[in-house]
């Protein structure tokens, strides 16, 4: 498989404003060579924006981008070549498919026999053989996405721009075009920028997470921090669920923290964060006792409800200071004979607590 | 959707206005081509033998050809800055079509006479200006038949235009100069292929128009770039040779039907985005 020369993206103190509206707010981030960033954050939070100031649609109102350390900011869209793909595709209609993916390499002025060999490469690659006549009102979504990949790759961009390139499609396509884009990066080795505010999806492709609201950067981490150690509250709770508890007398010890939550001690351990009044704890970590456990954290509540998932049951507690908490527990692991309204104990080992 | 019979009532007197006006008369006329002066086909043996109507034919062919070429590429640029243009342009734009469009074609015409006349504004300003020496010949020549029927065609072809491009969608242009295609590329390769439904769908309705055109190069032509239509004018109410003038319209009507169910054909599938 032909690898690419990917590139180094930089933004510097990236503004954006619409009139008086800041749509993006001192952005500051560097996506490296081969990488797979992806973009997360609610609707409205400048995801859309900051990608189409990367691709150079959009001119930032401050602020600096840099390629492999060349300044970028004043390069029009045309000479930056990034590869993009829209939501909703964007192909061209009178096109057929062939044609599409020809196109980038018609522009850069290739041969012809180079351009049909690399368009067949492609068309392979994306598994849409037999549909190269087609035009792409005669594609369903998912292939007519697949064109749009091929499109945006054929030329060996240094940096590929996706813009929820699947928000179209189904659950089970979805899955199938995650994995087709996860290969595809790990053949072509393309750095990769890919907006999407489906988390799990953010999770599942990336190599590092680059959480958005209201215009600002909240955090950039690899998935398994950004979920285990989010840096503050909103990102917390944007990945999933998540207990929060407000907790008092926090004091620092040798080996972590300690604080106290509704008259119960608790131990921090691995310092997550600085010491703060708000400690939390993912769900899937906290387990159901009905006496209190040995050691570790617990909490005494009362079960309110309880929800099977299949593999996975949830479990909605109150503390006995009305604190609502939800608990993710595997349902083999469930204690026989619970009952709505009984006195139980959610607990939760000292390291899987973290400070917002 | 009403029942096929109820609609038909509440639409019957169009239909009925519309036989009582067009098709008994078109009927007459039919009638007259292959009764006068004598029973047969002979009308329309002389109307496609006869040098001189042949040559009506051909110059109002050549005519529409050139009045379809020259309202439809003036079009294209106006509609774009219509629909693309900054917001000055765009009311520049509408004026320029809508107050043109609000004036009747004789008025219109008239007013290309003054304008492009020996004695005309034009002529005499750029001879004052000593830019001319002799006064341009610019009407009573298919120069200003074409000038004229271009003016009034415009509009027509705006409308179609002004829908196709609004049609297009505007991540497809973006796409494109993202792959480092300049703007002449996006223009040519893209968007205009992009707007193609639209350029042929205002090309017929100009080209259909053209066709029977009769006020126009009538007052622009003086009487030497004569038209099929206003050949048929001639041949009814000048010399009396009803018989021909009957077929010629026969014939120019079958043109102009043929024309339209290629454009029907073409719209009703609905475009292709
Ligand atoms: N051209 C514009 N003019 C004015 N405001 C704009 C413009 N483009 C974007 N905005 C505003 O900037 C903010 C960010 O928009 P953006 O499209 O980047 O959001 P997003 O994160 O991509 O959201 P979504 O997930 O819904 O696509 C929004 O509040 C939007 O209204
Ligand atoms: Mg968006």
């Amino acid at each position: 498989m032909r690898k690419i020369k990917a590139a180094e993206i930089g933004a510097e103190a990236i503004g954006k404003s619409f009139g008086s509206f800041a749509a993006l707010t001192d952005i500051s981030l560097t996506i490296g060579r081969g990488e797979f960033v992806t973009l997360l954050g609610p609707s409205g939070s400048g995801k859309t924006t900051f990608l189409m100031i990367l691709a150079g649609f959009e001119a930032a109102t401050t602020g600096r981008l840099t390629l492999d350390g060349h300044d970028l900011t004043n390069t029009p869209a045309e000479a930056r070549a990034f590869g993009m793909v829209f939501q909703g595709y964007a192909l061209f209609p009178h096109m057929t498919v062939e044609q599409n993916i020809a196109f980038p390499l018609k522009v850069q002025g290739r041969t012809d026999s180079d351009i049909k060999r690399r368009v067949g490469e492609m068309v392979e690659m994306v598994g849409l053989g037999g549909h190269s006549h087609k035009r792409p009102s005669g594609l369903s979504g998912g292939q007519q996405q697949r064109v749009a990949l091929a499109r945006a790759l054929v030329y060996d961009p240094p940096v590929l721009l996706l813009d929820e390139p699947f928000s179209a499609l189904d659950k089970n396509l979805r899955g199938q075009m995650q994995d087709e884009v996860k290969r595809l990066h790990r053949e072509l080795g393309t750095t990769f920028v890919f907006v999407t505010h489906d988390q799990s999806e953010a999770l599942a492709l990336s190599s590092r997470v680059a959480i958005f609201d209201k215009g600002t950067l909240q955090q950039i981490a690899p998935p398994k921090e950004v979920y285990e150690r989010p840096a503050n509250r909103f990102v917390a709770e944007f990945l999933g669920d998540i207990n929060i508890l407000n907790i008092s007398d926090v004091s620092v010890t040798p080996d972590g923290a300690q604080a106290s939550f509704e008259g119960q001690s608790l131990r921090i351990a691995g310092m997550p964060g600085t010491p703060s009044r708000v400690l939390a704890v993912r769900p899937e970590y906290m387990s159901l006792c009905l006496t209190r456990p040995d050691t570790g954290n617990a909490i005494a509540a009362t079960l309110r409800d309880l929800t099977y998932l299949g593999a996975e049951t949830q479990l909605s507690l109150a503390s006995a200071g009305q604190v609502p908490l939800v608990l993710s527990v595997p349902t083999a692991a469930l204690p026989t004979g619970l009952t709505i309204g009984a006195s139980v104990w959610a607990a939760w080992p000292p390291d899987r607590g973290i400070f917002l | 959707m009403p029942t096929l019979p109820r609609s038909a009532l509440l639409i019957a007197p169009l239909i009925g206005f519309t036989v009582l006006t067009y098709l008994v008369p078109f009927l007459g006329i039919l009638r007259w081509s292959v009764t006068l002066p004598e029973p047969g086909l002979g009308q329309y043996q002389t109307a496609l033998s006869d040098p001189l109507v042949l040559s009506v034919f051909l110059r109002t062919l050549r005519i529409c050809a050139v009045v379809t070429l020259t309202a439809v590429s003036a079009a294209y640029m106006i509609t774009l800055l219509w629909v693309r243009g900054s917001p000055a342009q765009r009311l520049a734009v509408e004026l320029c079509i809508l107050i043109p469009f609000w004036i009747s074609v004789l008025t219109r015409a008239f007013g290309w006479l003054a304008l492009l006349s020996n004695k005309g504004i034009l002529n005499t300003w750029m001879q004052s200006l000593g830019i001319l020496s002799e006064p341009l010949t610019m009407v009573r020549n298919e120069f200003g038949v074409v000038v004229g029927m271009v003016h009034f065609l415009i509009p027509f072809a705006a409308f179609p235009l002004a829908s196709a491009m609004r049609a297009v969608d505007e991540r497809a242009l973006l796409a494109a100069r993202g792959m480092g295609a300049g703007r002449a590329r996006v223009f040519g390769q893209i968007f205009v292929p992009m707007t193609a439904s639209g350029i042929l769908g205002a090309a017929l309705v100009v080209f259909v128009f053209a066709l029977g055109f009769f006020v126009t190069p009538a007052i622009l032509g003086g009487g030497r770039s004569v038209m099929a239509a206003e050949l048929i004018y001639l041949r009814i109410f000048q010399s009396p040779d009803w018989g021909l003038g009957a077929a010629v319209s026969v014939i120019l009507m079958l043109a102009v039907g043929a024309m339209l169910a290629l454009l029907m054909r073409r719209v009703r599938p609905g475009r292709p985005q």
